[in-house]
């Protein structure tokens, strides 16, 4: 199907706007986290700084202590921590019972619709239950107590992936094992997680992705320093009391540094996945 | 005898400190503060005077915590009934009577001495006091004031700032029309507690009142009702910022320091942060008054937005917490940061160090407090506030009309206390 | 075989042990508070006065009779219903031009990733300083390009602002439903849309006898998911108004907010959140009714 070339002028004009509208609002954040704010403020406004100012950078990578940046930096390894708990954890429990799912022809599999179906509850009809458990443990205000809760959000996600992941794995070297006399977790262990490794690590990535998001929970059962996330900071410096947008915006740009990165390793497991999930329908 | 006497005095206290029956490793006595990111004092403010509080007493370490404003009261109740709560919390003259009601805040009632009650503001007092007891120290003393910038006032040919809020009608009108200025007034009057200190500020002006002495609502009509008016004219004649409606405190400081703005209401920290060359446009620029009155009726007016320092009933270390609460409100602590916070303490204001350098700011504040009334004291006040925010933005925004806009809330609070 | 269990039954067990983890897991996590949430919501109970009083169905008459809660009701389905459907719509037409033999294309679909990628707090912030009624990039642009007289305050008028915000979780999404279609569209026989263009059928039309059956299924999918995460959605509200200007952004995830923890009736605040599974549940069940409708033609 050949185009005419009018036709095929129009198809990049749209893919080219269809780019920068994507890009703009990021470019934006970039432009504001480099600007002072007189350059801000200035009508009508230059799109293109005269000087870069990366103050603001410097200010959020410092560990002077009661810095912005100390603060910015702990909420960091925070959110990194409680990505990485609540993703370990989530698959120990995820990854035996996922392939559970997919081997067993048994009444489980309305347990797994049962489990991805929690996805549907909103997390504000379940807070105060989860608020007065944590505080009965005293996990409130806790990087432990987060990840246990964000389990909670990964775990429908990661079950479900992995489970039709599994599926796509051939059968035929597990049965030979099986016949060998190996028990489900040696088989599980040394014949197929090997061959999974791929789909495990998007798996780790997604979830890595969907903790580091997380908003409403890390609000509600973190406080300070000790436990507070990058969103929550976020949504604090927002708040409207801070009138430094520039910080603000370099803020956003380190928060969404390592979800970018993150989303480009993904790409081609994703393509790949939502090709696969499309074919079944 | 005594010695006996003695040694067990010091054990009880030493046990009371939380220092009895740890062990060597904890001879240091941690305590948990939970601040504002912006009350007046910042952030540093409260850090200097804490460490001049860990420096005296080397044995005690205070974790600070800054939330904003929004933020304050829902993390203090929440951990009220938390195990990891804070001992010390700052809280707005709004939430006392919750808080007491609650039982979140000791009652330190039998701690204050006659000279010290005697040396302090009494209005600064009526932020920390329910029912006669007093649940902490006043910390901040605040209203909101009036600010202007004379360059502009005197642009359009007035040899004077406006002293009631037609004349100031008049001299925005005047401003606009000349193109000095687009919008003359700038105000905060996003759906938050913002909205409601500006229209306390304007109901106190048009001498309304917000209950009667039923506790019933009465600000739907009179007083009340003319402020919301004004709010909406000002806004119908273009004299307003029409951004104001989603404008904070901070959005008022930012437009009126960059000189878009000739006339603000806002708290006293702005005064210094306008004069502050590097934070503003309009240094030496800036006059500043308590905030207008009405031909006739008041001379100024003013919002009670004082905020108080507390000690948490169930706090461990209550002692040490009162101890550092009573530093932090000390005439020391207090006048050597007054540049951002007026001082509770009577002396203050005939200490020439303190004044010197801010004549005007001083003289504006002691106005206002004599003038400013108090936000309603309702039971279930910031459910009340929600209901009055929203209320007064539809009037605003054109969505109903000022009598309809306060009728419905006034209905609304009603059923609400009748729960 | 000395176990008395036989091989079999062995196995079965084992595969029972194995879902243990997480079925307990999401138990505890997920199931519990569930329940107690419904519990709560029969009670009266605080939210620093854990235990309340069992109070029948008073709280759901009293959610169904308040004015925000029916006001916060409405925002929500409306603000899915604008997000979803225009979702949809966009990210089909997006993943057909980028179906088409560009220059770049590669480079046009990697781009997706992007909005997807940013988390919503971010994205959230970033609008809102695209909004900023003095300094946001929109008004410089509309000024400058003539299309505005003067800046404009989007987040502080209820007329735009419950628009602005859609538009902030439209740019973030239509790239994943672009890329779900794009997936669904590699699926489509070429050879029967080349057929098509030969007996002369218009483009719609050959979208629809040929594509069409071929992307629905993902797209109700995507449907399903966009609908439940936009009948919860919090922290784009959150962070870009907290739900003004005169509660006309305030969705039920942010009335169920201030009624629990604000208001601090944790039971009443119970029985609205409940309000919202209801409503996914509502909605789930015409997607998959309309999905059992098109599978039955």
């Amino acid at each position: 199907m050949k185009q005419p070339l009018a036709l095929r002028v129009v198809l990049h004009a749209l893919a080219i706007l269809v780019a920068v509208i994507i890009l703009a609002p990021i470019l934006w954040l970039l432009l504001v986290s480099v600007s002072t704010t007189t350059h801000l403020t200035t009508l009508p406004f230059e799109w293109i700084p005269e000087k870069l100012n990366f103050d603001n950078y410097a200010k959020l990578t410092t560990l002077e202590p009661n810095s912005r940046g100390e603060m910015f930096l702990y909420a960091m390894r925070n959110t990194a921590l409680v990505a990485f708990g609540a993703t370990a954890i989530a698959l120990c429990a995820a990854v035996p019972a996922a392939w559970s799912f997919s081997r067993s022809k048994g009444g489980q599999s309305n347990l797994l619709y049962v489990v991805v179906a929690t996805y549907m509850l909103p997390p504000v009809a379940l807070i105060v239950p989860l608020f007065a458990f944590l505080n009965g443990l005293g996990l409130l205000n806790t990087k432990t107590g987060l990840m246990l809760v964000d389990c909670s959000i990964v775990l429908p996600f990661t079950t479900w992936l992995l489970k039709s992941n599994f599926d796509n794995i051939s059968h035929e070297i597990e049965e030979a094992a099986f016949v060998d006399g190996a028990s489900m977790l040696t088989v599980l262990r040394s014949v197929t997680l090997p061959m999974a490794k791929p789909a495990l690590a998007t798996v780790v990535l997604f979830s890595i992705l969907l903790v580091w998001d997380e908003f409403f929970y890390a609000f509600i059962l973190t406080n300070d320093d000790r436990s507070q996330t990058l969103t929550v900071a976020i949504a604090n410096l927002a708040s409207g009391r801070v009138s430094d947008y520039g910080l603000l915006a370099t803020a956003g740009i380190l928060t969404a540094l390592p979800p970018l990165i993150i989303g480009i390793l993904l790409q081609r497991a994703l393509v790949s996945g939502l090709a696969q999930g499309g074919v079944k329908g | 005898m005594n010695i006996l006497r003695l040694s067990a005095a010091t054990a009880l206290v030493a046990s009371s400190l939380g220092l009895g029956m740890a062990g060597p490793a904890s001879a240091e006595t941690t305590i948990n503060a939970l601040y504002m990111s912006q009350a007046s004092y910042n952030e540093a403010d409260v850090r200097s005077m804490t460490e001049a509080f860990e420096k005296a007493n080397p044995d005690v370490k205070v974790n600070l915590e800054f939330v904003p404003y929004e933020g304050l009261r829902d993390k203090t109740l929440l951990a009220s009934s938390s195990s990891q709560g804070y001992d010390v919390v700052l809280f707005d003259v709004i939430w006392t009577a919750e808080y007491a009601k609650r039982g979140i805040l000791a009652d330190d009632t039998d701690n204050i001495s006659a000279e010290v009650k005697d040396e302090i503001f009494p209005g600064a007092w009526t932020t920390v006091e329910y029912n006669g007891h007093y649940y902490g120290m006043p910390w901040t003393n605040s209203s909101k004031l009036f600010f202007y910038n004379k360059e502009m006032v005197e642009k359009a040919g007035f040899d004077h700032a406006p002293q009631t809020w037609s004349e100031l009608v008049e001299q925005a009108q005047a401003m606009k029309e000349q193109g000095i200025v687009e919008y003359p007034i700038v105000w905060s009057w996003a759906q938050a507690e913002a909205v409601i200190c500006d229209y306390t500020v304007l109901l106190d002006a048009f001498d309304g009142k917000f209950l009667d002495k039923d506790g019933a609502p009465v600000f739907q009509e009179d007083g009340g009702l003319e402020a919301l008016k004004f709010m909406v004219s000002t806004l119908d004649d273009g004299i307003t910022n029409p951004n104001s409606t989603e404008y904070l405190e901070e959005d008022v400081r930012r437009v009126f320091s960059s000189g878009q703005a000739a006339f603000a209401l806002n708290w006293p920290y702005m005064y210094n942060l306008a004069n502050d060359p590097k934070e503003s446009d309009i240094s030496g620029k800036v006059g500043v008054m308590a905030p207008l009155g009405v031909k006739d009726r008041t001379e100024a007016s003013g919002v009670n937005g004082s905020m108080g320092l507390g000690v948490t009933a169930n706090t461990d270390n209550a002692d040490i917490a009162w101890k550092y609460v009573q530093h932090m409100s000390s005439p020391e602590m207090q006048n050597s940061h007054a540049e951002r916070s007026l001082p509770i303490w009577k002396a203050s204001f005939e200490n020439s160090e303190v004044i010197s350098g801010r004549e005007d700011l001083m003289k504006a504040a002691s106005n206002a407090f004599t003038a400013m009334i108090a936000r309603p004291t309702l039971p279930n006040y910031q459910e009340a506030s929600n209901i009055l925010q929203v209320s007064i933005q539809e009037a605003l925004l054109g969505a109903s009309s000022p009598e309809d806009a306060l009728g419905s809330a006034a209905d609304q609070l009603k059923s609400l206390t009748d729960q | 075989m000395r176990s008395s269990l036989s091989y079999h039954s062995r196995q079965r067990l084992t595969a029972w042990l194995m879902i243990a983890p997480l079925a307990v897991g999401v138990l505890i996590i997920v199931g519990w508070p569930f329940l107690d949430t419904i519990w709560m919501s029969f009670t009266s109970a605080q939210l620093t006065q854990y235990t309340g009083d069992w109070v029948g169905l008073d709280n759901y008459i009293r959610a169904f009779r308040s004015p925000q809660v029916r006001g916060a009701l409405a925002t929500t389905i409306f603000f899915v219903a604008l997000t979803v459907s225009l979702e949809l719509v966009l990210g089909v037409l997006v993943a057909l031009l980028l179906d088409q033999p560009l220059y770049g294309r590669r480079f046009f679909r990697a781009l997706l990733i992007l909005p997807w990628a940013l988390p919503t707090v971010v994205n959230a912030m970033s609008w809102r300083l695209i909004y900023n009624p003095d300094f946001g990039g929109l008004n410089a642009v509309l000024t400058q390009i003539g299309l505005l007289d003067s800046y404009q305050s989007w987040l502080g008028s209820p007329a735009t602002a419950i628009y602005a915000i859609a538009v902030a979780d439209i740019w973030k999404t239509v790239p994943l439903v672009a890329m779900i279609t794009l997936a669904a569209l590699q699926g489509v026989p070429r050879e029967q849309l080349e057929a098509a263009h030969i007996d002369g059928a218009s483009p719609w039309s050959r979208f629809k006898t040929v594509t069409m059956p071929a992307i629905v299924g993902p797209l109700m999918v995507a449907a399903v998911l966009r609908t439940i995460e936009g009948v919860k959605v919090f922290d784009i509200v959150w962070v870009m108004t907290r739900g003004g200007p005169a509660n006309s952004t305030k969705t039920m995830s942010i009335q169920v907010y201030q009624e629990a923890f604000s208001n601090f009736r944790a039971g009443s605040g119970a029985s609205q959140g409940l309000l919202i599974v209801l409503v996914s549940l509502i909605l789930i069940n015409v997607y998959v009714a309309l999905l059992r409708r098109q599978g039955a033609q």
